[in-house]
């Protein structure tokens, strides 16, 4: 089931390369300097630096015992990406992105950020390297992550706000690629999840994978075996096929929670996979949330992260291979096991991860004690607050 | 003999070179839509281009981005494109490519979709986000329905790659005149000459080329004409015009700027 390095670019029917003629160059010549370097000692070494002085890695996996209790059933154990520079996992794979551009020599980077964690990662990485940064976001966006546009420009970094379409990270990723399409020959697009054409998905995916061969080894020693179960949020899907990846082919449950946002029924939500269907979208096959003449859905959900209407190839296919169950939590659930986590264990979770918090309690319940149940911990909550204490005093009203 | 083949053969006996004007469908209305094309055909275009919007154009500048978010918002869809493409079909026999993005097509199914434009008048496509490596079954449905295929080349794509995108396709071949977007106005710098130069030499005359992206006014077309190219195609500027123009005037503004882009393809 471990699909390796995918020759051709697919998972499965899904992945590939829809992009226009003037883009082909770039990812060539960027797919060939990654299979240079992704086993390089030297690359590795200098990766393996920055993930572990500059990023704080390995992060801990912390045993939530309050949440156990509170849960009833398995172990639940958190893997902290939260406590990486910056506050979320995104780092992983700017940093990695980050020493190959640099060794491509490519001076200018561009990424795109839904919530603004990968926008700041990509700030940190382009500051530490000593690169160029810019960063388009969602205009809506940059409303609802004001602290994260701020952080980004602090660490020097330009953000562009994106006023197209629904203002969100789809419309950020469409003008990404119009700026990379303009300006290709300097430019190196560093995308944040694992989305778009080949060799994107497979490259965030084998970045991201620290936090699944972390867990396997501190796992094994914690718990003596691995996981019964893994949960991780999905949006794009970066942290959560870091995740899973390793433990594929280990006797390991996995769940995918994606944004329910306000009921797969009412049409608000960002859940592709669950409600979805396949298509054509930022140069990937894959499942989409469409209407039936093709056009892209308007997405939503509480948490910018996870407002986006596409998923990551590799997870269309893990879907359809029945080796992923991917399920939706809705914004009240996740905001729920928001103010639970911060409460019981003293941890503020972002948004984004507090969908897979939510999920795990659900099914923690029905697991025997003897089980365990790891978690990612994608990012931290203090983005969230401000969005949390909104969605809170609408919510209230909407009681009286 | 395909329209579009037809067309080019026609032209060449004639000395002339091709003027392949865009529209995007919808936009600002479908009645305006039908004006814009009554104005090209008169103006003397030789091809018309029909975009059907898509929500995600990411090949797009501004101008079409916003014309096209703008059909999509009055309600312009699939079975609105068809009708329209038949009332044109009744007044003209002027080849119909139609432009939009892969997801439209695979969504209803590059099979049924195909079969259905070819039969309401549509005589080629041109998706820009597909690339040959992923076009099998959109080329073989393409093919069974008797459709052209046009595909996009670039000033960056290279000789090897070139030669394979011209054998599959058909009508003529796309070249993207800029690193950029759709609409862009500024002057064409030299690497632009040298793409058309190369891009012909590398046909040797088995299929058109066409230049399109940022072909805006008369005297950019007859620049791109003599740099070699067999059609220029002018879109944005296009939509510009339609911008500013009141509705019952669009036919004979569109006509106009139509024939002053014409005469920049007669070359005798």
């Amino acid at each position: 089931m471990k699909l390796g390095y995918p020759k051709n670019g697919k998972f499965g029917e899904f992945g590939g390369r829809y992009i226009p003629e003037t883009l082909v160059p770039a990812v060539e010549e960027l797919e060939e300097a990654y299979l240079k370097y992704k086993d390089d000692v030297d690359f590795k070494k200098e990766l393996r630096y920055y993930l572990t002085q500059y990023a704080g890695r390995p992060t801990p996996l912390y045993l939530a015992e309050n949440l156990t209790k509170f849960a009833g059933g398995a172990k639940i154990y958190l893997k902290r990406e939260d406590l990486l520079h910056g506050g979320a996992h995104k780092i992983n794979n700017t940093l990695g992105q980050g020493l190959l551009a640099k060794r491509m020599k490519k001076k200018r980077i561009i990424a795109e950020t839904g919530a603004g964690q990968h926008g700041v990662a990509t700030a940190m990485a382009c500051s530490a390297l000593g690169m160029n940064g810019e960063v388009y976001m969602g205009y809506k966006d940059t409303q609802r992550q004001k602290l994260n546009v701020f952080r980004m420009n602090l660490l020097g970094s330009k953000v562009h706000p994106v006023k197209e379409g629904t203002q969100t990270l789809k419309d950020a990723i469409n003008e990404a690629i119009r700026d990379w399409i303009t300006n290709v020959k300097t430019t190196y697009y560093l995308l944040g999840s694992a989305v778009g054409p080949h060799p994107y998905p497979v490259m965030v995916r084998d970045f991201q994978s620290v936090i699944g061969e972390e867990i396997l080894v501190q796992m094994k020693k914690l718990e003596k075996k691995s996981p019964d179960s893994v949960v991780a949020c999905v949006g794009g899907g970066s942290n959560a096929i870091g995740t899973f990846y390793p433990l594929i082919d280990e006797d390991t449950k996995m769940f995918g929670v994606e944004a329910g946002g306000e009921g797969i029924k009412s049409g608000h939500h960002s859940a592709t996979l669950v409600g979805g269907s396949k298509g054509v979208l930022h140069g990937m096959l894959t499942y989409l949330l469409q209407d039936s003449e093709g056009q892209i859905s308007e997405t939503h959900s509480v948490s910018a992260g996870l407002d986006y209407p596409g998923v990551g190839p590799e997870h269309s296919y893990l879907k359809d291979a029945k080796r992923v169950k991917y399920d939706a939590v809705n914004d009240k659930e996740a905001v729920d096991a928001f103010l639970l986590l911060s409460r019981h264990e003293g941890i503020i979770p972002a948004l984004e991860s507090a969908h897979a918090i939510a999920y795990a309690i659900k099914i923690a319940k029905n697991m025997p004690k003897s089980e365990s149940i790891v978690v990612t911990l994608s990012g931290r909550g203090d983005k969230d607050v401000e969005e949390v204490g909104r969605y809170l005093s609408k919510n209230v009203k909407n009681k009286k | 003999m395909s329209r579009i083949k037809n067309k080019f053969q026609d032209l060449r006996s004639k000395k002339q070179k091709a003027l392949i004007t865009y529209i995007m469908t919808g936009f600002p209305s479908e009645k305006d839509t039908l004006s814009a094309v009554r104005g090209f055909v008169k103006g003397g275009a030789d091809i018309i281009e029909l975009g059907m919007p898509f929500s995600d154009p990411l090949a797009d500048g501004p101008v079409i981005q916003n014309a096209g978010f703008q059909a999509l918002q009055k309600g312009m869809n699939f079975s609105k494109f068809l009708a329209l493409v038949k009332k044109i079909r009744k007044e003209t026999d002027i080849p119909l490519v139609l432009m939009t993005y892969t997801n439209i097509l695979y969504s209803h199914g590059y099979e049924k979709f195909i079969s259905t434009v070819k039969r309401a008048g549509i005589d080629g496509l041109i998706l820009p986000d597909m690339s040959i490596n992923e076009s099998k079954d959109f080329l073989l449905a393409a093919k069974k329905n008797k459709t052209d295929v046009i595909f996009l080349i670039s000033p960056n794509t290279s000789s090897e790659r070139i030669k394979k995108i011209s054998s599959a396709s058909s009508g003529f071949l796309y070249l993207v005149s800029v690193f950029g977007t759709t609409g862009g106005q500024q002057q064409f710098q030299n690497y632009t000459v040298q793409a058309i130069k190369n891009a012909k030499k590398i046909l040797h005359g088995k299929i058109p080329l066409g230049v399109g992206f940022g072909v805006s006014n008369p005297d950019q077309a007859r620049f791109i004409i003599k740099s070699g190219a067999d059609a220029i195609i002018v879109g944005s500027a296009f939509l510009r015009l339609m911008e500013s123009t009141p509705s019952e005037k669009i036919e004979q503004k569109i006509g106009q700027f139509t024939t002053s882009l014409k005469k920049a393809t007669i070359t005798e």
